[in-house]
């Protein structure tokens, strides 16, 4: 009757000891490593400090007008960078400009680097069941594993800064993309790849001239659902010291300061929807050749 | 008979973990019902054996499941082969390296699909630019040249065309001419008119006649239609669950159906409109008056007959008369194989 009443678990020293072993191993590997890792990342570190102080350093209005432009090229409406251009005025009126500026760094950063890293890893696991098999569940982990968790040993290799809440945004923005990449390659009309096959393209001639073009919304939901992940985890990325938004909430948040905590939140909510509606239009401008329709 | 494009020898495909050592097992006579019950494994094709001529229009006919789709993917290797032989030009197309076989289908062989599989993000004048990018030629010539088959399919003015802004038609024109444009001798069109409508399907097979005249390809055509066949075809072969039944011309098929498949087949198609006179004619030269060439058709050698008001005609093929037909073997020749006894034909 023990052992029903009782969970036959590990005794509290075994347990205890064992959970020693695991922090000590990864204190003296992260002794013995943390430096050589950290100088790895320096090229991005400098990176990030030079993007940041660009855009903190441009005058006000001409970032304004980029930003204006950038929403233009995009999105190809009016109503979308109007828009734009009230938000980020709005923001500097209310005295939130340079930490939006730190947002934006990191986010455009965080994206770029999802982007380079998850479209490759992407197109892999199209090609391969054994990879996508793999690869699938470590996807799934870095969606729903709490953040805070893999803070832990972030902080413990890299200290606190840019880099290891760089590092702890991709982690959370990174599945979307790969996910998207994988599944718009692999829905790509298995006649057209035919086709190409038997005109006798090459591997890399079916993937850039059938693939990728192909899977472009895919991928571009992709992109658009990366964005809004990497804003999602501002907040948290200013707990390890990342500037930005994230650093006056944090503050609201243990103060107690409404007013700071909706404002500065509010300027997150107006950044995710500028950087939304931009990508999504231009997504939907990319597929414009599916509308049907005579003549023209 | 000229001489032989394609040749295909004792091809078989068995889909499943084991084909090689299945196709024994059919060699011995194991049938695709068997073959599936006994063994999980699909019969695709059973020792196919076909000599393809080159410069004339080879039909390979069947119903669906027949395995003329598989046959035709085995020609350019989409589908590589259990066992057996394909030689193109003398060349074994199952012994190429990838890169001989890429080259292979970018120079020797270009194909037209059932739904016509063009890119979707591509305008008109790219997609039958589309061989010739994948060959490296270079832009302007590209666009010369997809321009000139452009023209010739009639689709002038809709070179900056997406294809879902065309019809089915138009579609298939665009993929007939993409197929064209990389100027392969072998052309597979794999039921490259059966998406489309029958008057459009007429359209297209007057298309590919007219261009055939012209340009002499060797055009292997896979359709489950029968009249389509007849009509374009100037060799045919039936299959059915993967093995040849019948090949021959279409008078030969009509006039002498191998088994009861092909005469279920040919039971319901206009006799009048595939045979000739020569098919229906006998020996002798004591036609009365009126000359016919030995290809016309019956349907426009009788009116002619009953027009010129004779019940007899020489046949003549270059300028010599080869033989003679009466109206009675005319109508003979349109009747069914079969009687249909039981069926009423007379007033009683």
């Amino acid at each position: 009757m023990e052992l029903f009443d009782d969970f036959p678990s590990m005794g509290r020293t075994d347990l205890r000891d064992l959970k020693k072993g695991i922090d000590f191993a990864f204190r003296d590997f992260s002794r013995d490593n943390g430096e050589a890792i950290e100088h790895f990342f320096d090229p991005l570190l400098f990176f990030m400090v030079w993007f940041e102080k660009l855009l903190m350093a441009t005058p006000w209005p001409i970032m304004i007008l980029i930003f204006a432009v950038l929403a233009w090229l995009g999105a190809r409406s009016i109503g979308i960078v109007i828009g734009t251009i009230v938000s980020f005025l709005a923001i500097g009126y209310f005295g939130m400009w340079e930490d939006t500026m730190a947002t934006v760094a990191i986010i455009s950063v965080a994206t770029f680097l999802c982007i380079g890293l998850g479209i490759p890893l992407g197109i892999l696991m199209s090609r391969s069941n054994r990879l996508q098999a793999g690869v699938t569940p470590v996807l799934d982990i870095m969606q729903t594993i709490p953040s805070f968790v893999y803070l832990i040993p972030v902080v413990m290799l890299l200290g606190i800064g840019k880099v290891p809440g760089l590092i702890a945004v991709c982690i959370y923005a990174l599945p979307p993309i790969v996910r998207l990449t994988n599944l718009g390659i692999r829905l790509v009309d298995k006649e057209v790849l035919e086709a190409a096959e038997a005109f006798g393209s090459s591997y890399r001639q079916k993937l850039f001239d059938v693939q990728i073009p192909l899977a472009l919304p895919n991928i571009f939901a992709g992109v658009n659902q990366t964005i809004m992940m990497a804003l999602a985890m501002v907040v948290i990325a200013s707990m390890i010291g990342v500037k930005g938004l994230g650093v006056p909430v944090l503050r609201a948040v243990s103060n107690q300061y409404l007013a700071l905590g909706l404002m500065n939140g509010l300027a997150i909510v107006a950044l995710a929807v500028i950087f939304d509606r931009v990508s999504q239009q231009y997504g939907k401008r990319l597929q414009k050749h599916r509308q049907g329709g005579h003549g023209v | 008979m000229s001489d032989i494009k394609v040749s295909i020898k004792n091809l078989y495909k068995i889909f499943g973990s084991n084909g090689k050592d299945m196709v024994q097992k059919v060699e011995e006579g194991a049938t695709k019902s068997s073959l599936q019950a006994e063994h999980k494994h699909v019969l695709g094709l059973n020792n196919v054996n076909i000599d393809i001529p080159a410069r004339r229009i080879q039909v390979i006919m069947g119903l669906s499941g027949s395995g003329k789709s598989t046959l035709i993917r085995h020609l350019n290797r989409l589908i590589e082969p259990t066992s057996g032989e394909i030689m193109v030009d003398g060349e074994d197309v199952l012994a190429m390296s990838d890169v001989e076989l890429r080259n292979f289908r970018r120079n020797k062989m270009s194909m037209v699909f059932q739904k016509f599989a063009l890119l979707p993000h591509r305008t008109v004048i790219d997609n039958v630019g589309y061989g010739l990018k994948i060959k490296g030629t270079d832009k302007a010539e590209i666009n010369e040249r997809s321009q000139k088959w452009i023209d010739r399919v009639g689709l002038s003015g809709f070179e900056n065309n997406y294809p879902a802004q065309l019809s089915g038609g138009m579609q298939q024109r665009v993929g007939l001419a993409r197929a064209l444009a990389t100027d392969a001798e072998i052309l597979l069109m794999d039921e490259a008119f059966s998406a489309l409508d029958p008057l459009i399907r007429n359209d297209m097979q007057d298309i590919l006649l007219d261009l055939q005249e012209e340009l002499h390809k060797t055009i292997i055509f896979i359709t489950h239609d029968l009249d389509e066949a007849l009509n374009i075809g100037d060799n045919i072969v039936i299959l059915r669950d993967g093995a040849v039944i019948q090949q021959g011309s279409p008078q030969e098929i009509v006039l002498d159906p191998a088994d009861d498949y092909v005469r279920d087949f040919i039971k319901d198609i206009n006799r009048a409109r595939v045979l000739d006179v020569s098919s229906v004619m006998k020996t002798g030269s004591n036609g009365t008056g009126l000359e016919l060439a030995s290809d016309v058709i019956l349907e426009l050698a009788m009116p002619a007959m009953i027009k010129a008001d004779v019940t007899s005609a020489n046949v003549m093929h270059d300028g010599e008369v080869i033989g003679v037909v009466t109206l009675a073997d005319m109508i003979g020749g349109i009747a069914r194989p079969e009687s249909h006894e039981g069926e009423q034909v007379t007033y009683r």
